[in-house]
């Protein structure tokens, strides 16, 4: 693994840590008081702060520590996290947010945008109350003004050392010692060292420190042993030696405490200059013996130093020290002994009971490679077709029906689907992720347009397939940003409406017969019928004496080129229309409806299929062949009488229902199945809604029922054929093709088979054979 | 023989820098994500030298500390404590729960193995 790669997983780990982020302080929002909740905020944007130390991100880092500062105040009970307190904080992460994918995709982040946040925060942080409204600039419009030439971030860059309780924090090393300094300044300090027991206690060794010291310069050693009682006196852990160094370096004297900055609290420490008389003492320079502190396995070359007595003895000293804490350890190793097997068993249990623990909380995960994955998932898939191969050929060679074969294989088909279930269920995600990047929507577009919106979610935790979830964002994106610049009047409004001012955005997603429902409602006004009306009629899409049902109305906005909005704003504008949300809705295999209450909102209902790897078809004969036509294009399917089919243009023919006409397509002549058309009486009609709402009448020769097939793509395993959307095998063993509806109408208006169409495309990337 | 550090914290970023920054240097490396799993590992993986983070889930780095020190065996191995904050106090916190030494993030791979060679022998 290298640089790059942690730094790949830096930037995941930011996308998990924002969303926790977010979910924290949307809880903290709802009244949250726990401070665990608190806490996994904090560390949220500690550790993305400490990542983005490690790789140099110091716009990340020094935003992070701002940010971090202020929610330390929150966790230490400084800062109450008011709605205010926490608009401030969202807004924040969002820039946080902004700041990872800039460090990561490059770019930047607005500069301004990152400093007025930077300042709200540090007022946060001073016990400065925010006066609501969001309003960034208007509590002190001067000093914003006059900081922002400054070049240089609000905050410190880095976390910078500041002392309180006397600590001074030395960035230690090693690196320049005995380099470039220059060699005339050589003076002497006079070390005193004391440990106390409490150094040992904390894994400080001081034959390590004085190893250490050594590396400062050329040093002679003392050691004071007076201090040592009779060995019946002893405290195995006491603490009774202390030394005397003097050392001879052209470093400084900080240098020399900050070989002993781990040590400072547990020992008497004096640094001094020593006098000028120092060096006449009568003490012998020795160059420390390191070997010592190999585990006296070198203890022979301990000898070849030619080291002076009072230096083998200074260190044998240490290593004394050293060894008494061992023989401490020792004993009550000893002790423990007996009651060691005791302990095992109960480990033991105990280790089993953490296991049953892990395997009971829901944050157990491994991540897998997601090619491993889908190759599980085609290989199930393999196995389904196979079981079904092996139950008909069982049907068709024995007929005396021996039952044993006959449960076994009943026991084969009920496990398959269990396993179909479960590997399908592993590529099933919670919509969290999706639901959480639309609380930033929400806000933003919220502020933009100067609207007060909360957005409740309900259902997170609901899985789906993660290509549906993919698939999702962007139209729910646009659907979001249409209830709040559309859908939730202005707050003045709402108040004279005797509504609350602030609107209230509902995302909620459930399990419903097999399928996910998705369900945006707002509290806003509703739909207005009569201008949505009025507008189709404008723009020629209905004729302007159209009779409609509010529901038919209702669902106009999902028309092409349909837009309710009188100018096209920046937000829900975009030349995007719900119709496009609609057509990628139907790609995914889902549909979406509308139902809205005039004056109180309106709510959209999206319902999409769990996985995009199988797919509810309808199988059905066109001369001769098996296709198998997808269950969510099917309206209905009707059995044509003669009197309903006419006759239009040169060989076009429509079929009446129920007092309207709709063409009727014969699938077996747009494939080039046959060159003659059917006749309609003799075959099944389903009747397709297809991209653009359009209704047509595919013409079948026959229903074969209706199943669950596993979708394998065509274009990985053969060629794209136009009008087929994929392929599948069903239980003969036979390739059935999957019939593209939008490609099929679209032909059948006189255009030729695309070579794409939405729906071959998302099932291409589903299918993994 | 291979040192051995056992590292605990819950920053996949951070536990796989030490990984690789450890094993670079030639130490072996045992990790866990928090302070629970810390002391569960602790028992089989008897290390020579321990690196903690001190922000985590469970069982933060005060607590994991605390608890090596209780524990007899492992009460005298050197604890460095990766942290962010400069701030005296939490360093203050750490010593008082027994840590031996500290490692000031920005996670520098010099400065991480400069202290543990500090704190080992």
């Amino acid at each position: 693994m290298d640089m790059n790669e942690i730094k790949e997983i830096f930037f995941q780990e930011c996308e998990e840590q924002l969303a926790e982020l977010e979910s924290g302080l949307l809880k903290l929002n709802d009244g949250d008081r726990d401070p665990e909740t608190v806490n996994a905020v904090f560390r949220a944007v500690h550790s993305i702060k400490g990542g983005a130390g490690a790789f140099g991100l110091d716009d990340l880092v020094s935003f992070a520590h701002v940010f971090e500062t202020t929610l330390d105040c929150v966790r230490s009970n400084k800062l109450e996290p008011t709605q205010d307190v926490l608009k401030v904080m969202l807004r924040s992460a969002d820039v946080l947010a902004d700041l990872v994918s800039a460090s990561r995709d490059g770019g930047s982040v607005e500069e301004s945008r990152t400093r007025g946040l930077l300042k709200e925060l540090e007022a946060l942080a001073r016990g400065e109350m925010p006066t609501g409204g969001g309003a960034a600039e208007a509590p002190k419009p001067a000093p914003a003004k006059a900081a922002a030439p400054a070049p240089v971030p609000a905050a410190a860059p880095a976390p910078a050392p500041t002392d309180e309780s006397g600590f001074q924090p030395i960035p230690f090393t090693f690196d320049g010692f005995g380099a470039d300094e220059p060699a005339e300044d050589l003076s002497v300090f006079e070390v005193s060292f004391k440990p106390r027991r409490d150094l040992y206690a904390k894994g400080n060794e001081a034959a390590l420190l004085l190893r250490d010291l050594s590396r400062v310069g050329e040093m002679s050693i003392n050691c004071d042993m007076d201090q040592l009682p009779a060995f019946d006196k002893m405290d195995p852990e006491g603490a009774y030696f202390s030394w005397t160094i003097q050392v001879k370096t052209a470093k400084s004297e900080q240098d020399i405490r900050t070989v002993f900055e781990f040590a400072e609290w547990d020992c008497d420490l004096d640094v001094k200059v020593a006098d000028s008389s120092a060096e006449e003492l009568p003490m012998v320079p020795v160059p420390f013996d390191l070997s010592i502190l190999d585990d006296g396995t070198s203890d022979a070359d301990g000898d070849d130093g030619g080291a002076a007595e009072a230096a083998a003895q200074a260190v044998a000293a240490a290593e004394t020290a050293t060894n008494v804490t061992k023989m401490a350890a020792a004993a009550a190793r000893v002790e423990k002994k007996e009651s060691q097997a005791a302990a095992a068993a109960a480990a033991a249990a105990a280790n089993a009971a953490n296991a049953a623990n892990a395997a009971n909380s829901a944050g157990q995960t491994i991540r897998v490679d997601l090619d491993r994955v889908d190759r599980l998932i085609n290989l199930v898939g393999e196995l389904v077709i196979n079981q079904a191969m092996l139950s008909q050929s069982v049907i068709e060679n024995d007929t005396t029906g021996t039952s044993s074969i006959n449960m076994g294989l009943e026991e084969l088909q009920q496990l398959t689907r269990e396993i179909q279930d479960s590997v399908m269920a592993i590529r099933a995600q919670p919509v969290k992720p999706v639901f959480q990047r639309m609380s930033r929507i929400v806000r933003e577009v919220a502020d933009m347009v100067g609207k007060s919106i909360r957005l409740v979610t309900e259902g997170e935790n609901t899985e789906v397939d993660k290509t549906v979830i993919d698939k999702l964002a962007e139209p729910l994106t646009h659907m979001i940003r249409n209830a709040v610049d559309h859908g939730i009047e202005s707050p003045e409004r709402r108040e004279a409406a005797g509504k609350n001012p602030e609107g209230t955005v509902k995302l909620t997603a459930k399990h419903r017969s097999g399928r996910i429902v998705i369900e945006l409602s707002d509290d806003g006004a509703g739909i207005n019928r009569e201008k949505v009306k009025q507008k189709a009629i404008d723009k020629d899409l209905i004729p302007a004496d159209s009779n409609l049902t509010d529901e038919e109305i209702d669902n106009l906005i999902f028309m092409p080129g349909f837009s309710t909005a009188d100018k096209i704003s920046d937000i829900s504008g975009r030349g995007v229309g719900m119709d496009v949300v609609k057509r990628s809705i139907q790609a995914l295999g889902g549909r979406i409806s509308i139902s809205s209450r005039p004056g109180n909102g309106s709510t959209f209902t999206m319902s999409l299929p769990l996985t995009l790897a199988v797919l509810d078809g309808m199988v059905v004969t066109v001369a001769g062949q098996t296709l198998v036509v997808p269950l969510t294009a099917i309206v209905e399917t009707l059995q044509p009488e003669a009197s309903a089919i006419h006759s239009f243009g040169a060989n076009q023919r429509l079929i009446s229902i129920r007092n309207s006409f709709c063409p009727l397509v014969d699938v077996g002549r747009i494939l080039n199945f046959r060159s003659i058309q059917a006749n309609p009486v003799e075959g099944v009609a389903l009747l397709v809604e297809s991209e653009g709402g359009g209704q047509r009448a595919l013409m079948v020769d026959a229903i074969q029922g209706q199943r669950q097939v596993v979708i394998k793509s065509l274009e990985a395993n053969y060629t794209h054929v136009p009008g087929i959307a994929a392929a599948t095998i069903l239980g003969d063993g036979r390739v059935a093709l999957i019939l593209d509806v939008d490609a099929v109408v679209a032909a059948s208006r006189g255009q030729s088979l695309r070579q794409d169409s939405g729906m071959k495309a998302d099932m291409s990337l589903a299918a993994t054979g | 023989m291979k040192k051995k550090v056992l590292t605990v914290d819950d920053s996949r970023t951070i536990r796989n820098m030490l990984l690789v920054t450890l094993n670079n240097a030639g130490f072996e490396t045992i990790q866990a994500e928090d302070g629970v799993e810390g002391l569960e590992v602790l028992e089989e993986c008897n290390p020579d030298v321990i690196v903690t983070d001190i922000n985590m889930p469970r069982l933060d780095g005060f607590g994991f500390i605390e608890g090596v020190r209780r524990n007899e065996r492992y009460r005298a191995v050197p604890i460095l404590v990766l942290t962010t904050e400069s701030d005296a106090e939490k360093k203050n916190r750490a010593r008082q729960a027994g840590a031996t030494g500290w490692i000031v993030k920005p996670f520098d791979p010099a400065k991480l193995i400069d202290a543990i060679e500090r704190v080992t022998a």
